[in-house]
């Protein structure tokens, strides 16, 4: 982790989690939105849908039970749930495209004030690795992202702007970072939640846009 | 009628000729050819134009089983389309990136459900249609959008193939084909895509009438070449992550 301050990996996809509603059809991206399928739901049903067609998967096998025919979107061999369904691939983001998806959570290096957010190419690299991100940003009822608050140099990743290529523009509605919880609003970017042992000062050093910020910011909630 | 199925690998893949499109199944291992790409390596067709999801699998195949970025080693592609055209971890290094930067490659970089729907849409005789993914990205610059009830959407053309290998579970005499779990993904689209559709097969080949009609994923008319995958090492299977690390133990060791 570029910054061991504040919430852990584990941590930050918790308060994502808690967001998610009963028989919401959930999309998470590769990377630190993986862990959100760890939270434990309780008697909320949410069905995890992957990019390759799974609809209802489960957590990941364990070491010597995979099944070589199941993987997620990250390719991390998983489990089905009861009820669970396959599509091919054009099923799979027909059902995203036509708005089924209620939630995405995708990793990114930018996001944006205006909820502009980058997440496929970096700076001065040729090609990229979109995968499903743009039809996903493009069409999920949310867009929820994960990320650290900074560059591994400490550059913000919280911008006005994206400097980087987007991925979709004005979509995203709420993001963690291992500082905070933040909300794109009409008014621009809004900090919720703040982690336990930052400082809104620290946040605010470490964003790079115009922050809201409420009289009483109360701390990110945690799981139990 | 000729019977689908065929001795090898080699056999299936003798024919095709330089130039060709050809379209790979496959998501991150599951479902990838792996046994056509390596015959096509040693066919040696040349000027290919490459379609598939990435030029690699995940990190569960051993680094010498063959994918895309085989073919763009020997020289036989001119052209990647796919959803990832970088690497999608800092430590991995692409062929497909080397060739890019040396001026020997075109790669096209396409959202991966515009890729699997341009495979559909030519499979269903459509040549174009419009999408909202991509719309206001640098992949959209300086192309045809339109505005239907209010949004804007993307015009993005269907994708014949020429040549379409993919891998399958079961198969009946007549091509009928079963996928398992996740080996769905794009192997059906190809394949609808396509002229001439390749298969390697994991299952021991079925009389017909044994797959009930009503359970077949892809009709046997879209299938035309079918290669049983013989058992390890004649033939390349998906491997547990333990196993493909033990596999490159030993393979340093020789």
């Amino acid at each position: 982790m570029s910054d061991a301050k504040g919430l852990t990996r584990q941590q930050m996809c918790d308060r994502l989690a808690m967001e998610f509603e009963d028989g919401w059809i959930v999309n998470l991206g590769i990377g630190i939105p993986t862990l959100c399928s760890n939270y434990d739901f309780g008697d909320n049903e949410i069905i995890f849908h992957a990019e390759n067609g799974v609809i209802g998967y489960g957590p990941l096998t364990g070491a010597g039970n995979e099944d070589l025919h199941l993987v997620n979107a990250g390719g991390q061999h998983v489990t089905l749930r009861p009820g669970a369904a396959i599509v091919h691939h054009a099923d799979s983001f027909g059902l995203i495209r036509s708005g089924r998806i209620d939630v995405t959570v995708l990793g990114a290096y930018e996001v944006a004030a205006n909820g502009d957010f980058a997440n496929w190419k970096m700076a001065g690299q040729k090609g990229g690795g979109i995968g499903g991100a743009m039809d996903l940003a493009a069409c999920a009822k949310h867009v929820f992202v994960a990320m650290e608050q900074t560059t591994r140099r400490g550059a913000p990743r919280l911008v006005e702007r994206c400097a980087i290529p987007v991925t979709a523009k004005g979509v995203v509605d709420l993001v963690i970072t291992n500082y905070g919880l933040f909300a794109i609003t009409a008014q621009g970017m809004e900090l919720k939640e703040i982690a336990p042992g930052i400082s809104v000062e620290e946040v605010k050093a470490t964003t790079g846009c115009a922050l809201i910020v409420p009289r009483e910011v109360p701390p990110v909630k945690m799981r139990g | 009628m000729k019977s689908k199925i065929f001795a090898s690998f080699a056999d299936a893949v003798a024919d095709i000729p330089d130039g060709s499109v050809v379209g790979f199944g496959g998501f991150a291992v599951v479902g990838v050819p792996i046994n056509l790409y390596g015959a096509l390596t040693k066919q040696g067709a040349k000027r290919l134009t490459c379609v598939s999801n990435g030029t690699r699998g995940g990190a569960t195949m051993p680094e010498e089983a063959p994918t895309m970025e085989w073919l763009i080693r020997n020289d036989q592609v001119v052209k990647a389309i796919c959803s990832f055209t970088a690497p999608t971890r800092a430590s991995q290094r692409l062929a497909l990136t080397e060739y890019v930067d040396k001026g020997l490659i075109e790669a096209e970089l396409v959202p991966q459900g515009t890729l699997a729907e341009r495979m559909r849409a030519a499979g269903a005789g459509i040549p174009a249609f419009y999408t909202p993914a991509a719309v206001g990205t640098e992949l959209a610059e300086g192309r045809e959008t339109r505005i239907f009830n209010g949004r804007e959407y993307l015009l993005e053309e269907a994708l014949p193939l020429d040549y379409a290998f993919i891998r399958a579970w079961k198969a009946d005499e007549a091509g009928n084909l079963l996928f398992r779990r996740s080996q769905r993904n794009f192997n059906p689209l190809m394949a609808m895509a396509a002229r001439v559709t390749i298969v390697e097969v994991e299952e021991d080949f079925l009389p017909r009438g044994m797959i009930d009609p009503d359970d077949v994923h892809l009709p046997g008319i879209y299938v035309h070449r079918m290669v049983k995958i013989p058992p390890p090492p004649d033939g390349w299977w998906p491997m547990r992550p333990a196993e493909v690390a033990k596999y490159e133990a030993e393979r340093s060791a020789r």
